[in-house]
């Protein structure tokens, strides 16, 4: 599904991600983990193409396309979905209109009928319950005024909606609290399925308690320096990242 | 990062005016100049009364002794105004009695500017009386209105038809001295609309008037007067587009309405001129007086505006609030886009007791241009009980264009409860991604995020004014997006 080769990438002139590269086939949960600066954020802005980051070297093939050469807005409507850390507010679009627009953009892609307002009204409905998102949240702005738990819920919501192939939550467990979280991952696990896969780039074991990874990466200094089952994360739960950096010989 | 950002804002926001077209009809076109003898002949062309004629020649001496004006936050090069003629008419042999008699040139126009007309009326319901050029060329369910009572005509029909009426308001909410442009327009006006509506009346449907500028190198000078007598209620319609053009026009309206006891007047405007390419060459100059009087107690005037045309906008839609209880509002969106220019806004001005006034004015600046709000609510010695609320938002796309704030305050009684409120926002490259990584694209992000901010502004329109304008937020900002 998604096959990383040799990724390098750069903002403001300087080289952040350094040759990574990654596997993710359909029906799998990968965890990146990584000490502050490693490049776990860099690496999903690059994926969903973000226009702050320069790719110089490196493949990136999704779906068998080369995802470096799509928009941001067609990576999203082949199927690649990015939780944000730090969901950003967009006063006066309501999450209804928001909403409404990114799921007949993905139809309209695909060559689908745009939906009526009832049919993606119960459409609404139906998938906030998967994150128990309050309706009033849901007639409100996007994100305006939402609390730092409400906001990440807003993007599983969001997630719910689009139903993509590949998600990628971004530190989606910070600034959660335990309830929060709870309900975050419940959400991430009911939208799991053999056909989709997901990427949990955390910098801390918590949400893998609650979201199982098939595979543990740890990210470093803009490479993955060593790949493992789940285990790996309790390893580095208990012995902190200044292990991987002695194995390296630092 | 900022480079950027602003490339994509640049792309989107450097979308072609899309109602450049010339229509060739025959046009009578008077040689350029202004001076005694252009009037006398504007005046005879038009068979007017002597004191019309007067009317005209004593503004004209008045206009002479003015200079124009340069407080606005305006760059405007000298106008040259013995290089524009004064006069242009279609030329017709006689008055069309159906719509077969009409020129299809015309209608074809009006098609191109997507106001098909017999359509539009019969759906619609609209009475469209539509101005080209200089004289108006077709009024519309004139005799459905005349049943009620109800006036809507060209102001040349009026001045023949109802002279009374035309004699004692005309002038009276907007004197020729009022300013530069007033006393121009009142000394070589040459057409525009009528309304009165009688006692008691509401008028069944919105009359809507298509303003267009259309021969080349024509200054046009528009005159609307509106009159509702008691208890009457009326909604007017007022939308503009002009075809491209390489020279700068001139256009100075003016827009008088009188509101009388318990009477309401809604006045929308949608205005969408040409405002010059993408590197400032051409387009309107846009000088309009518009001005009302709540005359009456408890009566009502409600201006909304939807600006997104013209190479320089100075426009100051006013309410005098001379009767008590009676109410002001003012609601704009003003965008401008490359170079264009926008000093726009209000004046409250509450004269009787417990007057209410309310202002919300969206800015939305793009490219190279510069946004002004200019307001002034002023509250007189005897208005106990005035209240006031102003909110004023101004949106940036990109980091080369500019708004700005003038609010001025005066008040003379120390009950008058007023305020202000001020915003500036950027559509930021965050914002952008955010939308895109959920499929929609930089364009229509835009789009959603502009139509989100004037939401407030553009529900205030009849709905199907209301559509057109979101078309024009769109296209004036993005391009292609529909």
């Amino acid at each position: 599904m998604l096959e990383i080769k040799n990724l390098h990438a750069n903002i403001n002139g300087k080289e952040i991600l350094k040759g990574l590269d990654l596997v993710v086939r359909p029906g799998e949960v990968h965890a990146i983990m990584g000490p502050n600066g490693a490049g776990k954020s860099t690496l999903s802005s690059v994926l969903c193409g973000n226009p702050a980051f320069t790719v110089t070297e490196g493949e990136v093939s999704f779906n068998d396309k080369d995802l470096l050469e799509l928009s941001p807005e067609d990576r999203s409507r082949e199927g690649l979905f990015l939780s944000f850390q730090y969901p950003v507010e967009i006063p006066g679009v309501s999450m209804v209109n928001f909403m409404r627009a990114a799921i007949n953009e993905h139809r309209k892609y695909r060559g689908e009928e745009a939906l009526s307002a009832t049919e993606f009204l119960k459409l609404m409905r139906e998938k906030r319950e998967v994150v128990e998102l309050d309706n009033k949240l849901a007639n409100r702005s996007v994100n305006e005024g939402f609390s730092g738990g409400e906001k990440k819920r807003n993007e599983i919501f969001q997630m719910a909606m689009l139903e993509p192939k590949l998600a990628i939550l971004d530190e989606t467990d910070s600034g959660l609290d335990i309830d929060a979280l709870r309900i975050v991952a419940n959400g991430v696990n009911k939208l799991k399925s053999s056909d989709n896969a997901t990427i949990v780039i955390t910098h801390y074991q918590r949400l893998l308690d609650y979201i199982q990874p098939d595979f543990v990466h740890v990210l470093y200094k803009g490479r993955i320096v060593k790949s493992a089952g789940p285990e790996l994360a309790l390893e580095l739960e208990e012995k902190g990242y200044d292990w991987i950096k002695k194995e390296l010989g630092e | 990062m900022q480079d950027n950002n602003n490339n994509i804002l640049d792309e989107v926001t450097s979308g072609d005016y899309k109602y450049g077209f010339v229509t060739d009809i025959e046009t009578e076109v008077i040689p350029v100049g202004l001076n005694e003898e252009v009037i006398r002949l504007i005046s005879s062309k038009k068979e007017e009364p002597q004191w019309l004629l007067d009317f005209r020649l004593k503004a004209f001496e008045y206009w002479k002794t003015l200079e124009m004006p340069k407080w606005a936050h305006l760059t405007i090069p000298e106008i040259d105004y013995q290089s524009i003629s004064y006069y242009a008419a279609p030329k017709q042999k006689e008055g069309p009695k159906s719509m077969d008699e009409v020129d299809p040139e015309l209608i074809n126009t009006f098609n191109k500017l997507g106001i098909p007309l017999e359509e539009q009326m019969a759906l619609a319901g609209i009475a469209v009386d539509a101005v080209m050029d200089s004289v108006s060329v077709k009024t519309t369910f004139k005799e459905k209105l005349a049943e009620l009572g109800v006036i809507f005509c060209s102001f040349s029909e009026a001045v023949h038809n109802y002279p009374d009426l035309v004699q004692k308001y005309l002038g009276s909410v907007v004197p020729y001295r009022d300013n530069f442009f007033a006393a121009l327009n009142c000394a070589v006006f040459s057409d525009g609309s009528f309304v009165y509506i009688p006692k008691g009346v509401r008028c069944p449907m919105e009359l809507s008037t298509y303003f267009r500028i259309n021969a080349a190198n024509t200054g046009q000078f528009e005159r609307t007067l509106i009159v509702a007598d008691d208890d009457s209620y009326v909604s007017y319609l007022e939308g503009c587009t002009a075809p491209m053009r390489d020279e700068n026009q001139l256009h100075a309206a003016i827009v008088e309405i009188v509101v009388m006891d318990r009477a309401e007047v809604k006045y929308s405007t949608v205005q969408n001129w040409y405002p010059g390419d993408k590197n400032g060459v051409g387009g309107i100059y846009n000088f309009v007086t518009k001005r009302a009087v709540c005359k009456g107690d408890f009566s009502k005037i409600s201006w909304t505006q939807v600006e997104t045309g013209s190479a320089v906008t100075w426009k100051y839609p006013s309410c005098i609030l001379a009767g008590d209880n009676s109410v002001g509002e003012f609601y704009s969106v003003a965008v401008t886009n490359n170079h264009q220019q926008a000093d726009t806004g209000t004046k409250m001005i509450h004269l009787g007791r417990n007057t209410k006034s309310t202002i919300v004015s969206k800015g939305i600046s793009a490219g190279k241009s510069q946004n002004s709000y200019r307001g002034l609510v002023k509250v007189a010695k005897r208005a106990e009980g005035a209240r006031n609320h102003s909110q004023c938002d101004s949106l940036l796309l990109g980091d080369k264009c500019g708004a700005h704030t003038f609010p001025y305050i005066e008040i003379q009684n120390e009950s008058a409860i007023v305020e202000h409120e001020a915003t500036t926002s950027k559509i930021s490259e965050d914002q952008i991604f955010y939308c895109n990584q959920r499929g929609i694209s930089t364009e229509d992000a835009v789009g959603l995020i502009v139509n989100g901010y004037v939401k407030e502004v553009v529900n205030k329109l009849p709905m199907e004014f209301a559509v057109e304008a979101q078309k024009l937020l769109q296209i004036s900002l993005e391009g292609s997006v529909g």
